[in-house]
């Protein structure tokens, strides 16, 4: 938690001046019972009315004063939070885009937005109350039972007898209970885990008949979870009495000594009440305090796994890097030897020792099985992974080499899953070129099939896309981003199984349309259909991560047995040899 | 709107009107004795008035009475405590499994047409607010509401004069806690929505880093981040502020009552017309008064989202159910596989038709395949065959019988089902084969895995049989998936087949297993597929040629070419291209 103190320099000012402000919140509201208590033993005892409007005035005075002070130091915890908060989740987001694709995904993208949201307003909520309650609490605890002490320190042994209690009270209640909690989270998070199967596989669910036992595994789940709750209920319901019990107790108990001292002429009427009051505040603050510690706790946690991302150093960097031009000659995309392993040198390899060369204004076609390494293969182009081995050229030029802007500037890539981002279809389409011309946007609907439905929808271009282009069909969702990738005109297309969506007609007529329209471009299409690489220049066969083979649909054929398993496999034995 | 709600509520409530009415009983118990404790106290103080004036013989009594008091007021709180958690959450369980069956017993298009997050938010989110805010909102509306007016019933008891000076003050206490609950809840609202656009965008630009950086868009997402990231300070500051006012403006509404009440009830004393021991227990008065009213201005806007909430709740149950079966629907428990849809007409939605006109026989233990663009309605048919819809027009026979005639359950059973997004539920690799029969024996269930060639890969699973299907089946791959529910379906032995197959991302060695499984499993069964790949195209008994909704062609492969027509437009596609390369 301490690393992430420097987030507080900004607000120097608030952090310092708001507890004080607080602190003198808290005195005045100290000194109001002692005002109360010479009302009653002076004013009233000596029948003074001046002297008690005096007192009382000073009182609303003290309240006025009071208010003035709260609002200044809630107003300063609101900015230096918020402002802490602001300057934090900006870090984080720049640092999280610049780390590597592997260290996001062993982190996980769900769990990198709950720490840029939900972690980050857990450290808000402590630097507010650090500036709002850590001083103020413990101050009003300490300061009643010194303000007790002052007044009777022989009475002042009840406050030193309740006050442990209660706290005892608040940890036992407390320990107990937030375990419990843990356990109904998960009984919650199996609720909407049967709901969400439920609602998914209603299909199924259906064709069997099993409604029946789905509802009973539901009512049963359910069930468990109003158990449980009503088990963690019994014991919080237990924490308001006690500490009733204990404060009413202790009053019950300076009520009767405190007779005694008054009896002695130790004590006087007031401070009687002056003690009763000061017993509420305390107990008021030892709630406080108590919520405190949770807030911290979950701060401090909170805390650790925002830090854990600071600490990991991107593991690739373009520093120092300067434009390159081309080696003539060379082909376009070259791999020598290049192996690779998604945990680390030596360990279990993705890609073993892949040498092939791709010269410009090719398609080549890579195909094999799932897990046979082909995304990994195209994934090192655009260097979103670093080759555990061998080196991966462009133009000639060692990738490592390049600016990542000059590299990835050529590249117009189509992933696996087809993602499109809220805004429009234009301004999706313009991701890789703000200022791209609508005519330059219709040619490439034109190319990637998109053109007919686009024209079809009433707003066209600016038909608006939801998050994640939920209001889009899959197959045209994946037609929008081939077309993405084709505005700007890179240099390199890759096609990481992007027509997957598409039925073979479709997939047929774009493929014929890239070939028409994309000339001089470096085509690179992964899939797992034969029929989509079978016109390919060159087609690479992966198996387990080893090239299986290298050529034509006519060369393969006749010397890969993996290649023609898979053609045997999807198209019919003429199809095959055609 | 509210009333209607409440009633409803009400209805869930009735079963457990018994602690209902213990916790109201022992909330008006619990806040009457917290009451007559600083009258007691007050009592005691004035016994106490100065050096060697302390009645001693007075003042036991008072204390012991002051004791029981709080033994049972903390008595009464803890039975309180304890009723309302019991009706809260029996009657959330309760909402729980009626929302549940509900949709358990809605047509499927109730359920296509939802959005599944939105669904899933209402049982569980949903319910929750009600819980907290209705039913834990209401007992603290009641307590607090009683606590007020006991406050001022035991005020006006001892002297009017001063309770007036409380009652006069309370206008106050009231709009500074609406003004603060109304600036605030407007304020959180904004603030979540922008927290909930501004984690929408973390979870596009950080799911999606692919794609950021192939296009080079890290700046330009840095700077919306940035600029929404300023909305949220502007609006978090706002909403941070205005709620923390609460405290400070509480405590500043009780000084002054304090003060009030101490200047006038000194006063009062000075001309003995109160004793120190009652002005104490005004003193003790004004100072808790104001908290129930900010308690209930809290209440009341949770009350409200707990009333949207429950609305969101009774809108599930209000859907309509399935039709009802026929009342002389049959119970089918075999056939021969006579399929006949005779002029049928079907459209999801009203004025837009999507099927027209559509007629088809398959013969018993034929293969059926449905080809066509994407979106031209080939899963409606699988829709159609199930019952999971029914058609506006025609009908759809099996051997003969309408199946509208059978019922929904044993027309199913009649069919096995592979479709293409295979799913799986949380259990063990045996618990989801025997999914459609239960007391399978593990002899079956194994001979079943065999048959759809699953065997083999579920052996060298860690726990073979035994191993857990994640939640989303994330250990298992696509391919092995749907052998397993090809197995599952291989185990009830089905007289008929639906299949979608899988448009891609399949191993193929997984994939020539399926293959064989498929083929294994459409002997002798009459079988509709949803088909993609060629071979099985080829080698159907009857291809259906779907565009937009309706069947334009209808044969089998060699007839369709010579045709000429889309089917042969659709096949010879696929090969010029491959010729030109």
């Amino acid at each position: 938690m301490f690393k992430l103190i420097r987030y507080l320099k900004p607000f120097k000012k608030q952090v310092i001046l708001g507890p004080i402000f607080k602190l003198m919140e808290a005195i005045f509201e100290l000194i109001v019972p002692l005002v109360m208590a010479r009302i009653i033993d002076v004013g009233v005892h000596s029948r003074d009315v001046g002297y008690v409007l005096k007192m009382g005035g000073l009182m609303v005075l003290l309240g006025v004063v009071g208010l003035g002070c709260a609002l200044t130091c809630q107003y300063f915890a609101a900015r230096a939070s918020q402002g802490v908060g602001t300057l934090l989740r900006n870090d984080l987001f720049a640092h999280i885009g610049k780390l590597s694709h592997s260290q996001i995904d062993s982190v996980g993208t769900a769990s990198l937005i709950t720490r840029v949201t939900n972690d980050v307003n857990q450290l808000q909520v402590a630097v507010a109350m650090l500036i709002r309650l850590v001083v103020r609490a413990p101050f009003l605890v300490l300061g009643a039972a010194v303000m007790a002490m002052l007044l009777d320190l022989k009475l002042s042994l009840v406050f030193l007898a309740a006050v442990p209690l209660v706290a005892l009270t608040l940890y036992l209640v407390m320990s107990r209970s937030t375990p419990f909690y843990k356990t109904i989270q998960k009984k919650l998070d199996k609720i909407a885990l049967i709901t969400r199967e439920n609602l998914e596989g209603v299909r199924v669910i259906r064709a069997f008949s099993k409604q029946e036992s789905e509802m009973e595994r539901f009512d049963e789940a359910s069930g468990d979870l109003a158990k449980s709750a009503v088990r963690v209920g019994r014991i919080s319901a237990l924490l308001n009495p006690i500490t009733y019990v204990i404060m009413n107790g202790a009053i019950l108990a300076i009520l009767w000594f405190g007779g005694m001292r008054v009896q002695s002429g130790a004590l006087m009427q007031g401070q009687i009440i002056a003690f009763v009051n000061y017993m509420t505040q305390i107990l008021l603050a030892l709630v406080v305090l108590a919520n405190l510690v949770v807030i911290f706790t979950k701060a401090a946690a909170s805390a650790v796994r925002v830090n854990e991302i600071f600490a990991m150093e991107p593991s690739l960097t373009d520093r120092g890097n300067t434009q390159k031009s081309p080696v003539p000659g060379a082909p376009k995309i070259e791999f020598q030897d290049v192996s690779f392993s998604y945990y680390g040198k030596g360990q279990e390899e993705a890609l073993s020792h892949v040498s092939v060369s791709i010269p410009e204004g090719q398609t080549v076609g890579i195909i094999g099985g799932t897990g046979s390494g082909k995304s990994t293969l195209v994934n090192l182009i655009p260097r979103f992974y670093e080759a555990t081995g061998g080196k991966i050229l462009v133009d000639g030029v060692d990738v490592r080499d390049y600016p990542f802007e000059q590299l990835r500037e050529q590249i117009g890539m189509v992933p696996q899953r087809a993602v499109l981002f809220e805004g429009t279809i234009a301004s999706n389409l313009r991701w890789a070129k703000e200022d791209a011309e609508e005519a330059e946007l219709m040619r490439v609907l034109d190319t990637a099939q998109a053109r007919e439905f686009v024209d079809k929808l009433p707003e066209g271009l600016d038909t608006p896309v939801v998050q994640g282009g939920k209001n889009l069909s899959g197959g045209q969702k994946q037609r929008l981003t081939i077309a993405r990738a084709l505005v700007g005109g890179p240099k390199i297309l890759i096609l990481d199984d992007s027509a997957s969506a598409l039925d073979f007609a479709t997939d047929a007529a774009l493929r014929r349309a890239l070939k028409q329209d994309t000339k001089g471009m470096t085509v690179l299409m992964v899939s797992q259909r034969a029929a989509t690489v079978k016109g390919a220049d060159q087609i690479i066969v992966l198996d387990d991560g080893n090239v299986a083979g290298i050529g034509s649909h006519q060369e393969l054929m006749d010397a890969c047995d993996v290649y023609r398993e898979i053609c045997l496999s999807q198209l019919s034995a003429e199809e095959a040899v055609q | 709107m509210n009333k209607q709600v409440i009633k409803r509520l009400l209805g869930f409530l009735k079963p457990y009107g018994g602690y209902l009415i213990a916790a109201l009983v022992s909330a008006v118990l619990n806040v009457t004795l917290t009451l007559l404790a600083p009258v007691l106290i007050g009592d005691g103080v004035d016994r106490i008035i100065g050096k060697g004036q302390v009645d001693f013989k007075g003042l036991a009594p008072i204390l012991l009475w002051l004791g029981f008091a709080i033994l049972f007021a903390a008595l009464f709180q803890w039975i309180m405590t304890l009723c309302t958690n019991i009706v809260t959450h029996r009657t959330v369980r309760d909402l729980r499994i009626a929302v549940f069956h509900k949709l358990n017993r809605v047509p499927l298009k109730t359920i296509d047409s939802n959005s599944h997050g939105d669904l899933i938010s209402r049982v569980v989110n949903d319910i929750d607010q009600v819980s907290d805010g209705l039913l834990q909102g209401f007992s603290q509306l009641f307590t607090g509401v009683i606590t007020i007016v006991g406050t001022l019933v035991f005020m006006l008891s001892i002297n009017w004069v001063i309770a007036l000076v409380v009652v006069l003050v309370t206008p106050l206490s009231l709009f500074v806690a609406s003004f603060i609950a109304k600036r605030s809840y407007n304020m959180f609202r904004e603030q979540s929505a922008v927290r909930g656009e501004l984690g929408g965008y973390v979870e596009e630009m950080v799911g999606n880093q692919k794609i950021v950086k192939t296009f080079r868009y890290e700046e330009r997402a840095q700077q919306h981040f940035e600029q929404v990231n300023a909305r949220l300070y502007d609006c978090g500051v706002k909403a941070q502020f205005y709620s923390s006012l609460t405290n400070p403006c509480t405590r500043f509404v009780n000084g002054v009552v304090y003060a009030a009440v101490g200047i006038i009830g000194a006063v009062s004393a000075i001309s003995g017309r109160l004793t120190v021991g009652q002005l104490s227990c005004f003193l003790s008065y004004a100072n808790q008064y104001t908290k129930p009213f900010n308690e209930i201005s809290g209440v009341v806007t949770e009350l409200q989202s707990a009333f949207a909430s429950a609305k969101r709740v009774f809108d599930v149950l209000d859907e309509e159910d399935e039709p009802a079966e026929e009342p002389n629907a049959v119970q089918v428990r075999d056939c021969q596989g006579f399929v006949q849809l005779s002029d049928v007409a079907f459209s999801y939605r009203k004025g837009v038709p999507l099927i027209q006109g559509l007629n088809l026989t398959a013969k018993p233990g034929q293969k059926i395949a449905i080809v066509g663009p994407t979106g031209c309605g080939k899963t409606t048919i699988i829709n159609l065959l199930m019952r999971f819809y029914d058609i506006q027009q025609g009908r759809i026979e099996v051997d003969g019988t309408d199946i509208r005639q059978m019922t929904r359950q044993s027309l199913r059973s009649l069919y096995g089902m592979v479709l293409q997004d295979t799913w799986l539920f949380s259990g063990t690799v045996r618990d989801n084969i025997a999914y459609g029969k239960p007391d399978a024996t593990d002899d079956e269930v194994v001979a079943a895995a065999k048959a759809a060639h699953a065997h083999s890969f579920i052996k060298r699973l860690e726990k073979g049989y035994d191993t857990l299907v994640a939640e989303d089946g994330g250990n298992l791959s696509q391919g092995q998936k749907q052998l397993l529910s090809i197995a599952r379906v291989m185990l009830i032995d089905p007289p008929m087949l639906i299949l979608d197959e899988a448009t891609s991302s399949i191993d193929t060695r997984t994939e020539i297993r399926i293959q064989k499984a498929f083929n294994k499993m459409m002997e002798g069964r009459t079988s509709f597929i949803v088909a993609h790949r060629l071979s099985t195209i080829r080698e159907a008994d009857v291809i259906l040629v779907m565009k937009d909704g309706s069947i334009i062609e209808q044969g089998r492969h060699e007839e369709l070419l010579s045709k000429n027509g889309f089917y042969a437009n659709l096949y010879n596609s696929q090969f010029a291209v491959e010729d030109a390369g």
